[in-house]
Formats: C-alpha cells, structure tokens, sequence
C-alpha cells in the first residue's frame, strides 16, 4: 500500500503533521474529547468515569479522538506517559490542539522520543476502524501527515 | 519558503539559532512547534508570564525545568508562580510521601532558579500582579486566566505547563486565540436582569452562575447582562468575579467572559458581543440547578470547611474577620481551612485578621491549595466549601462529598459542626 499521500487511494488518510515522528499500532477511537489530568492514570489507562471508554488503555495505540480537553496539565501528563513508555504510539486529532502539541514536544527535547501527532478532517477521523491497525507517518508539523489503515 | 512557517523577526530567528544561548533556543523550538501546528502568522511579544509548572505531576517535568536551569535559562519578563505540592511557610501541613516532598520541592526551587517569583498563589493578581489592560501577557491556571482576560482586559490565551516557562523565557508566544482582538468579542450573552437583586446580593450565587456559564459556554467567549458591579469598589465585586470565572473554567473551559457595564472590554452589550449572538435569558430555577451541581450532599454532620480557592484576597480576609468578631469559635469536630498567598497572609497578619481566624481555630494554608496535595485529615469525608471550583474537583480528587455554600453558611456551620443553608435565597 503506497504511503505517499492521496485523498482517493482507498486505505490512505491525508491529514495535517501537529508534531513530527512514526509510528503504527492498533487504532483506539475515542467517542468523546479526553483530558490527559485527571482523565489518564499513570498506566496509561482511560480513569475519566464520565468517560465512555472509562477503563480502556491508550498505551501503544493509535489514538484518536475529536480533541483534548480540559486542563493545560495534559501536556505534563502526555510527556510523562511518553517518558515511561505508557504513551499512544500516535495521536490523531480533529483539532489543533497546542496543549498535547507542547507535551509532544518536549518528551522530543527531553527524551529524543517523537510522537507523532495528526490533524485529520472530523468525517476521515469518525471513518477510522477501532482496533484496525494503522500506520502514521507525521512529517515537520503543518506540512503533511498520511495514515495507512488497515481493516479490523 | 513554506507558508506554514511563522514569520520571525531577525531577532528570534537568532534566538532559535542559539544567539541568545541553549535554554532560549529549547524555549523557542517548544513556541514555533506550537506555532506551526496551530497555524500561526507570526509570534507576539509579552509583558508578563504566570507559570503553573510547579505543582509536582511526574519527573517529566521536574527534568525540563532542570534541563533549562543546567542551561543557563533565565525568564526575561516578570513571572509569577502558582501553587506548588508543599506548603513552605507550614512545614508539615502536606502530607507528603517521600517522592513528593524531595521532587516537589526541587521543582519549585528549579522555577526560583530560573527568576521566577516564589509568589506559589493562584490568584497572583492579588498579590501585586496586575497586568495593563491590551498588554499581551502569557498566563497558566485557569481561573488566572479567566482573571486577567475579563476583569483585567489584558489579552493571554489558555497556557500551561512548559508553554508558560517556554513563554517566559522567550518573551514570546505564538499570536493565536485570545491575543486576537476578533477573538475576544461573545458569541453568546446570558441575561441575568431576571434575578432578584437580593438574590445577588448572596454570595453563594455568583460560583452558581459561573457553573451556568461553564456548562453553556464551554470554551466560548460569553457576555453576561443584567449583573451589579463596580470594579473600584474595594474587591468586592472583584471577588465576585474571581469566584464567577475560577467556577466558569472549571465547569466548561471559559477563558473570558465580558460583564456588561462592570468589565473593561464590555462598557457595553454592542461593545462586547457579535451581532447576532444569541440572548439567552437566565432563571432562579436554571441557578439553583447549577448551585445543587456543585453539592453532592445537603444536609447533616460536617467534618471540614476549606475556604479561599482561588486564594483568598485581604478584602475576604476582612470579610471572614468581621464574620467571627462576634460568636463561638469553631467547633472541635471540624477543621477549617483557608488558602491564600504568602503575600495576602503578610497582610493579614499585620491587620488582624489572620489572628482572629486562627483564634476561632482555623488554619492558614498558604503556597499550595487544599485539593491538589494531601492536606485534609485523613477521616474527612463532608466538607463545606464557598468555592464552586473547589466543590467542583474535590470530590473526585479526594474521594469526599462537598456541599457549597456562602462565607457566612461555612461560618455558621462550622460553629455547629453541621451544614446550615438558608434555602430562602434561593427561590
């Protein structure tokens, strides 16, 4: 399957790179906008109650949801899960979100650990197959993202 | 040569080639990442930074903080800081497990290394941190920005940990969201001119409506009618206001609300609002919904009061003071606590008012806040609370039920060692 980026080749999202790197794994959707405080414990797993994915685990997935939300602590949060390896293998996002943006950006600094993160439309977001695999290549943030999706 | 590149000026390009030494290079990769991702023109200078980077999360952050210090980092506009894990003047009023006490306490004193201000408040607007109205500035925590955007009418957009120090040691932040004038006009107006002066006049209702605006608003800019207030009258309708958007932001993610009339960007509605935002009028009923949102039990035996979330300013001070002047202390089976900055306490000691809070038993927490570190007695299960934001994160972050209520009602009900609310107000 070609990575190099169509809109119309079947399999192959083009998004918008938010935060450069690669990355593949097992696609999470999420149904609603996660905040990493308060809403992600230390292992990595989804604790918001009013979460409807309450109890799933983002470590290792390709995880998508509509946006971050809530507190600017996500980003502490984010750059710690990536620094002990409980982190999303990728982030995909309908929305430009500089909180997570930032997180990612200093486990880079910090650890030289890049994970990627992409902006994709909300209807290619919604299309995504929870549990499908998913290949994400990110390049310099603004340029372009494409996700390889394989079905579940 | 691509489009989606802020435009820099020579200066900070020469920050991000490393002129300006490694630390300021780190900070600007961190805002022109930033900057691209979101999709900004250019980068704005700023005033004055409130950083929020000191309240302990992980070791993620303490070595960031670290790496910036071993760089020879050094903020370059005024930053103050908000609260940290421990409680520095009152050694033994956290709880803290060995991890906490040693890293909390390096990554506060890693924040004092870099110049910031060891103001360890979260309103640090009443301790002497008043920004000019129009200034850019780069402000973390929540209810500080609320703060700062709508009653101060300087100009920040949601910032928080790394971004703030990035900011602060830049001086630069990327020119996005509330920095945009277009950005800071309401989408949406709630009219309050429905609600009974009287009804106003109580003070647990003003985190009420902030719970409203919260869940109507979300993260969108609103205009609020119909309210009373004159910001130069003495802190009160500041105070007001204080509660109104610390509960706002925690309830929804608003960042600025305009008071019609009272705030500095709103001297009126067509001032403030978009043509044809829609109106949205607002009842008692609709109030006391929002009020019972932010209780979990309303009745019975209480265990503990915390007061000041936001800190506590010298005008609440007074207002506590005056309150217990008169009556019986506390009663032995509840403890009561007041948050406040170590600059307020200096305050309030030298006027008295935190003697007589200690007198009739409370204690004075200051640098950090009674819902993000272990402080409460370990039995604590009902608190009463006159902060809507408090009553909003407790009882998840602690495990403990919450009833709200005004600072008379905590005082009240502390003397007797169960909750009193006078319903009549609310109907």
């Amino acid at each position: 399957m070609s990575t190099s980026g169509s809109d119309y080749s079947p399999g192959v999202l083009t998004g918008r790179s938010l935060h450069p790197g690669h990355a593949s794994g097992a696609v999470l959707r999420l149904d609603a906008p996660l905040s990493f405080w308060g809403g992600v414990d230390h292992d990595g797993r989804v604790v918001d109650h009013h979460h409807p994915q309450h109890g799933a685990s983002v470590t290792g997935r390709v995880l998508a949801m509509p946006s971050g939300r809530g507190s600017s602590s996500s980003a502490a949060v984010l750059a710690e899960l990536i620094r002990s390896g409980r982190a999303p293998a990728a982030l995909l996002l309908a929305a430009r979100d500089g909180i997570l943006v930032v997180g990612a950006l200093v486990a880079w600094e910090i650890y030289d650990i890049s994970m990627p993160i992409a902006e994709l439309a909300p209807d290619q977001l919604a299309e995504l197959p929870d549990g499908g695999h998913a290949a994400v290549v990110a390049g310099e943030a603004a340029g372009p993202a494409t996700v390889t999706v394989e079905g579940p | 040569m691509t489009s989606a590149a802020p435009d820099l000026t020579a200066e900070e390009q020469g920050m991000l080639a490393g002129d300006q030494g490694p630390a300021v290079a780190l900070c600007m990769r961190l805002i022109v990442g930033v900057a691209r991702a979101g999709g900004a023109e250019r980068l704005v200078p700023i005033e004055s930074a409130h950083g929020d980077g000191c309240l302990y999360h992980g070791a993620a952050g303490l070595e960031f903080t670290e790496r910036l210090v071993e760089l020879g980092g050094r903020v370059r506009v005024r930053t103050t800081l908000n609260v940290g894990s421990l409680d520095l003047l009152h050694p033994g009023m956290v709880r803290a497990d060995p991890e906490l006490a040693g890293n909390g306490r390096r990554l506060m004193d890693a924040h004092v290394a870099l110049g910031c201000e060891p103001t360890w408040s979260c309103a640090p607007y009443q301790t002497g941190h008043r920004p000019a109205q129009g200034s850019h500035v780069a402000w973390a925590e929540s209810n500080a920005i609320a703060f700062v955007n709508s009653v101060l009418g300087a100009r920040t957009d949601r910032y928080g940990d790394f971004l703030d120090l990035a900011a602060a040691v830049t001086g630069r932040v990327p020119f996005a969201g509330l920095h945009r004038r277009e950005a800071r006009t309401a989408e949406l107006v709630l009219d309050l001119s429905g609600v009974s002066p009287a009804m106003l006049e109580h003070d647990a209702v003003w985190p009420a409506i902030g719970a409203l605006l919260g869940d109507v608003a979300g993260t969108r800019v609103a205009a609020l009618t119909g309210l009373p207030g004159d910001l130069d009258d003495g802190g009160r309708t500041e105070d007001r206001l204080k509660a109104l958007g610390a509960t706002a932001a925690s309830a929804g993610g608003v960042a600025l609300f305009h008071v019609v009339g009272v705030t500095p960007e709103a001297p009126t509605l067509g001032a403030a609002v978009r043509p044809g935002a829609p109106l949205l009028p607002v009842s008692t009923a609709e109030l006391r919904q929002a009020r019972d949102r932010l209780t979990t039990v309303t009745a019975g035996r209480l265990d503990a009061v915390s007061l000041g979330t936001p800190h506590f300013s010298l005008a609440e001070f007074a207002q506590l003071a005056a309150e217990l002047e008169a009556g019986p202390p506390f009663a032995d089976s509840v403890a009561v606590y007041v948050s406040t900055s170590r600059g307020v306490l200096q305050q309030a000691q030298a006027l008295g008012y935190a003697g007589t809070v200690q007198r009739a038993g409370g204690r004075i927490v200051t640098d950090t806040c009674t819902y993000v570190t272990p402080v409460l007695d370990p039995g604590v299960r009902t608190v009463m609370t006159n902060s809507g934001k408090w009553a909003w994160y407790a009882p998840a972050n602690l495990g403990i039920d919450t009833v709200l209520g005004s600072l008379a009602e905590c005082v009240a009900s502390a003397r007797l060692g169960e909750v009193v609310r006078d319903e009549h107000v609310w109907v």
